[in-house]
C-alpha cells in the first residue's frame, strides 16, 4: 500500500510516464536506431552499417554546416522577437482595460493557425502579384522596386522569420500574462507604499517572480523553433540556393525526398545533441538563480 | 499620455496580428477570376460568398470541425489533468529520479517528429487505434504532456507553499490542500495550459494526415489539404475554411481567458 500513497511523487507521475514511454520514448529509440542502418531505396532493404554514416556528417557534408548557421540565425532571431514582443504585449495587457475581453482573443489568433496555412498566408503577403508587403517595403525605401523577398538568396530567410514571429508572439504573451497575473497584488502595493520606483518594481519584483516561466518558455521555444520546418518548407522549400535550408528542413528533405532515413536520423541525432547542450546551459543558469518563493 | 501610448501600442499589435487574417478574408470573398488581376487591392470590386457556400454546404467541413473539436477538447482536458498531477510532483517533492524525469521530458521535444512518425504508427497499430480519433487524442496528449508538465510545475513553483502546508497542519489531507488551496491559486496557469494544448491540437496537421485515412474521422487541417491537389490549389475555398476555423478558437479563448484574468482575485489569498 505504501507505494501508491498520496505522499509518493511517483503516484502523481505515473500517468505521464505511461504516455511518454509508450508513445514517445519507444518510437524515439526506434528513430535513433535508423542512424546505424543504410536504407536502400531500390531494394527496400536495410543493412547494418554501424557508425559509417556518422563519418559523413563530420567530414564531407558542407550542406550540414551551412544549415547549422542558418538554424542559429533562424532560431535566435525568431526567438528574440517572439519573446521581446510577446513579453511587451503581456505587460500591456496585464492590468486590463475596457474591452480587453474582446481584444485578447483576437491577439491570440496566430497561435491557432495551422503552420502550413501560416506559410501559405505569408507567401501571398510577400508576393508582388498578390500581396502588399513588397509595395510597403518600396514605399519606405527598403526596396528599389517591389520584389519578392523570398526569391532573394541574401534576404529570403527574413520571410519565414517574419511569419514565425507573427505566429509565436501569442505563445509568450499567454504564458507570461498568466505568470504576471499570478503575482499577488499585495506585493506590488507594499512595494509602492515603500516608495519603490516602477522600474525597480519591474526589475526586482516582477522579473524574479516570473523567472521560472521565462526560463522554461525560452528553453522550450528555442527547441521547437530549431525543429520547426513547416513554415520554411511551404514558403521557400529551403531555397533559393539553400539559403533558407535549416537542419530541420534538411532532415525532412533527406528523409522524404531522398528517402534516406538512415542519414536523416544521423542529422537528427546531431541536432538532438546540440539542443541538449543548450538545455544543459539553461539548466545551469536556473540552478544559479536564487529561489524567491 | 502614458495611457494613450499604451493604447497606441496595443492597436499596433492588433494591426500586425489581424492584417494577414484580413488578407485571407479578402481572398475568401474574391471571385476566382479576379484573384490575380485584383491581387493587390485592399477590397475586390466584386464580392462572392461562393467559397463559404462550397465549404459549409457542399464539403464535409462541418464534420471536420466536429472531429477537430472532439479531438482538441479531449486532448486539452486529458493533458491538463495529467499535467497538473505531474507538475505538482515535480514542484512539491524532492526525490531520487526527479532530474531524470525532467531531462527525459525535455529530450522528447528535441528529436524531429518526422523521424518518429512510422514507429508511432506501429505502436498505434499494436493497440489497434490507427485511423481513429481516440488514437489521435492519445498521441496529441503524449506530445503535449512534457511542456504542459513544465508549465504546471512553474505555476506550482510560483504559488506560495506556506498556505498549503498550513492547511495540512490544520488537518487537511494533501489532496484536500491541493484542491482547496493550491489549484485555485494556479487557475491562470491551468487556463493557459488548456488554451495552449487546445490550439496545438486544433492546428496539428502531420499526425492527423498520417494516422487518419477515413474521411469521416478527419480533422480540419487534414481536410483543408483536400483543396491542395497535385495540379492546383483552390485558394478561395482554402481561405474560407481557414477563416471559419478561427471562429471556434476565438470563442474558446474568450471563454478560458476568464481563468487567466481572474487568477488571484478569485483565489484563496483574498477569501
Amino acid at each position: 500500500m505504501k507505494n501508491i500513497s498520496i505522499n509518493n511523487p511517483w503516484f502523481y507521475l505515473a500517468p505521464t510516464i505511461v504516455f511518454i514511454v509508450l508513445l514517445v520514448i519507444v518510437p524515439l529509440v526506434t528513430g535513433i536506431s535508423y542512424a546505424f542502418y543504410d536504407f536502400d531505396l531500390l531494394s527496400g532493404t536495410q543493412t547494418f552499417v554501424g557508425l559509417e554514416q556518422f563519418h559523413k556528417i563530420m567530414s564531407e557534408d558542407s550542406l550540414f554546416i551551412s544549415s547549422l548557421y542558418n538554424t542559429l540565425f533562424w532560431t535566435s532571431t525568431s526567438l528574440f522577437f517572439q519573446f521581446s514582443l510577446g513579453f511587451a504585449l503581456a505587460l500591456l495587457l496585464k492590468d486590463g482595460f475596457k474591452g480587453i475581453s474582446l481584444i485578447q482573443p483576437l491577439l491570440f489568433i496566430p497561435w491557432a493557425v495551422p503552420s502550413f496555412l501560416i506559410g501559405l498566408m505569408w507567401v501571398w503577403m510577400f508576393n508582388p502579384v498578390t500581396g502588399p508587403i513588397p509595395y510597403a517595403l518600396e514605399a519606405i525605401g527598403i526596396m528599389d522596386q517591389p520584389e519578392n523577398i523570398l526569391s532573394d538568396p541574401e534576404h529570403a530567410m527574413w520571410g519565414p522569420i517574419v511569419a514565425n514571429i507573427w505566429f509565436g508572439i501569442p505563445f509568450f504573451t499567454i504564458m507570461l500574462l498568466a505568470a504576471l497575473r499570478s503575482i499577488p497584488d499585495e506585493i506590488y502595493e507594499a512595494a509602492k507604499m515603500d516608495g519603490v520606483s516602477a522600474f525597480n518594481i519591474f526589475r526586482y519584483i516582477t522579473v524574479p517572480l516570473i523567472a521560472p516561466t521565462i526560463l522554461i518558455t525560452l528553453l522550450i521555444r528555442a527547441i521547437w523553433i530549431a525543429n520547426f520546418a513547416e513554415i520554411i518548407i511551404v514558403m521557400t522549400g529551403g531555397g533559393p540556393a539553400n539559403s533558407t535550408q535549416i537542419i530541420a528542413t534538411y532532415i525532412y528533405d533527406t528523409a522524404y525526398q531522398k528517402m534516406d532515413f538512415g542519414y536523416a536520423s544521423v542529422i537528427s541525432i546531431a541536432l538532438l545533441f546540440m539542443l541538449m547542450l543548450y538545455g544543459f546551459a539553461l539548466g545551469r543558469l536556473r540552478q544559479k538563480m536564487p529561489v524567491y518563493v | 499620455m502614458i495611457k494613450n501610448s499604451k493604447y497606441g501600442l496595443i492597436i499596433g499589435f492588433l494591426i500586425f496580428t489581424l492584417f494577414p487574417v484580413f488578407w485571407m478574408f479578402k481572398i475568401s470573398l474574391t471571385p476566382d477570376r479576379l484573384l490575380y488581376s485584383e491581387g493587390i487591392v485592399a477590397w475586390p470590386s466584386q464580392v462572392t460568398f461562393d467559397h463559404y457556400y462550397a465549404v459549409i454546404v457542399e464539403g464535409s467541413f462541418p464534420d471536420y470541425f466536429l472531429n477537430s473539436f472532439i479531438v482538441s477538447f479531449s486532448t486539452a482536458a486529458l493533458t491538463t489533468i495529467i499535467a497538473i498531477a505531474a507538475g505538482y510532483a515535480l514542484s512539491r517533492f524532492q526525490f531520487k529520479g526527479r532530474s531524470l524525469v525532467i531531462i527525459t521530458l525535455l529530450i522528447t521535444q528535441m528529436f524531429p517528429i518526422v523521424m518518429i512518425i512510422a514507429p508511432i504508427y506501429n505502436v498505434l497499430t499494436f493497440i489497434n487505434l490507427v485511423d481513429s480519433l481516440a488514437g489521435l487524442i492519445l498521441v496529441y496528449t503524449a506530445f503535449n504532456l512534457p511542456f504542459a508538465c513544465f508549465l504546471m510545475q512553474s505555476f506550482f513553483d510560483g504559488s506560495p507553499q506556506e498556505l498549503e502546508e498550513a492547511a495540512m497542519i490544520d488537518g487537511c489531507t494533501r489532496l484536500q490542500a491541493l484542491e482547496k488551496i493550491t489549484l485555485p491559486l494556479c487557475l491562470p496557469g491551468i487556463g493557459a495550459t488548456l488554451g495552449f494544448v487546445f490550439t496545438a491540437a486544433w492546428s496539428e496537421l502531420l499526425f492527423a494526415l498520417m494516422f487518419i485515412n477515413r474521411q469521416s474521422q478527419m480533422t480540419f487541417p487534414a481536410g483543408i489539404m483536400n483543396f491542395v491537389t497535385k495540379f492546383s490549389v483552390d485558394w478561395g475555398q482554402m481561405a474560407a475554411a481557414m477563416i471559419l476555423a478561427l471562429i471556434p478558437v476565438c470563442i474558446f479563448f474568450a471563454y478560458i481567458q476568464k481563468f487567466i484574468v481572474q487568477g488571484l482575485t478569485a483565489g484563496a489569498l483574498k477569501g
